[in-house]
């Protein structure tokens, strides 16, 4: 696959501006004695959740329960991961296995074409 | 500045592990998605966030617009504006420093200098510098090698994109046990679902995020009104 350079650059260094931005920001906005808008501690804290849902289903969007092999590798990918996660909370292990456990199934188990 | 290194380097060996694994999926994956091994070592030293970085390859591979992409940027780093409110004292002496860490501070380096103080006879401010750098030199390494991997080893990478996939159900998972209301996972749910729905998969990503945002506003009282409250309190008394 190629991609055009330029895209790909000015997209990483929009990235990356946005990413300081909001690392910067509290030291630009937020003065020593003033204290922090409501709405922005309120959702500072509430949001990373919903984010990190709102990308899991991003990331399994193009699943299609209703044809072949209906989504089975993705449910048995991350059931792996919950499951040795809840279990052992090592980072690695689960997102290891998981991922190796994914590319077998739909490798060797169920595959497409 | 080699005393500070020597002094930081053993509290951040639980960083090095995590940034040197995540960082090796990180570049393998970028360059098995079709990209040059160089824009993974770039993303690693001029944007330094996980999460995102892998968030990045997905919008990249699709030609997501710039906008898009600030927007979501945006969106999943936002929890970072969080992180330099408690050290707007501690930063303010460093100097030429003091932009390096902010820009360095992600979730692991805040962690880390939140809880860590220099031993006797090594500068402080030089050791939380030892500290963001030794990180981020870690999160690059990783990515070194993984890129260089994905460029080498040539086997059927089909379904490594996955890993992406297992890095969010893990956090899922680590904020399911550290937050006590769990309706802002609903609501992410529910929104993306929605705009899914909607809008179909293409263009889902703009109107969960407005999606998103405007529930929780909505449910601004009934969610954790009172930890909330109690945190403000703290946080005045503090500053």
């Amino acid at each position: 696959m190629n991609f055009s350079n330029n895209y790909t650059f000015f997209a990483i260094v929009v990235i990356a501006i946005v990413t300081f931005g909001t690392r910067v920001a509290p030291f630009i906005f937020f003065r020593k004695g003033k204290a922090t808008p409501k709405y922005i501690v309120y959702i500072g804290k509430y949001l990373p959740p919903a984010v990190i849902s709102m990308l899991i289903i991003y990331c399994l969007k193009n699943v299609n329960l209703f044809k072949f092999p209906f989504g089975i590798p993705e449910l048995i990918g991350v059931a792996t991961v919950a499951i040795l996660h809840i279990w052992k909370r090592n980072n690695l292990i689960s997102i290891l296995s998981g991922t190796v456990i994914y590319m077998i199934t739909i490798q060797f188990i169920l595959v497409t074409n | 500045m080699r005393k500070a290194l020597k002094a930081a380097f053993p509290a951040t060996i639980p960083v090095m592990l995590g940034y040197i694994s995540v960082g090796l999926a990180f570049g393998l994956l970028m360059v098995k998605t079709g990209h040059n091994f160089l824009w993974a070592i770039f993303m690693s030293i001029t944007v330094y966030a996980g999460s995102m970085q892998f968030i990045a390859i997905n919008l990249l591979t699709n030609g997501v617009g710039l906008i898009e992409i600030a927007l979501m940027t945006l969106f999943v780093n936002v929890r970072h504006v969080f992180y330099g409110l408690s050290f707007i004292d501690k930063f303010k002496d460093m100097g030429k420093k003091k932009t390096y860490m902010i820009f360095s501070l992600t979730d692991e380096t805040y962690s880390l200098i939140c809880s860590l103080k220099a031993p006797v006879g090594v500068d402080n401010n030089l050791f939380l510098f030892s500290i963001a750098l030794l990180n981020q030199m870690y999160w690059i390494i990783g990515s070194i090698i993984g890129a260089i991997a994905g460029s080498l080893i040539t086997f059927n990478t089909q379904g490594i994109d996955f890993a992406m996939t297992a890095l969010f159900v893990v956090i899922f998972i680590e904020q399911w046990f550290t937050y006590k209301t769990h309706i802002p996972v609903l609501i992410g749910i529910v929104a993306t679902l929605l705009s899914l729905m909607i809008f179909g998969s293409d263009n889902m990503i703009l109107p969960s995020m407005i999606f998103i945002t405007a529930i929780l506003l909505v449910f601004e009282k009934k969610i954790d009104k009172k930890e909330y409250e109690k945190r403000e309190e703290a946080m005045n008394n503090e500053f």
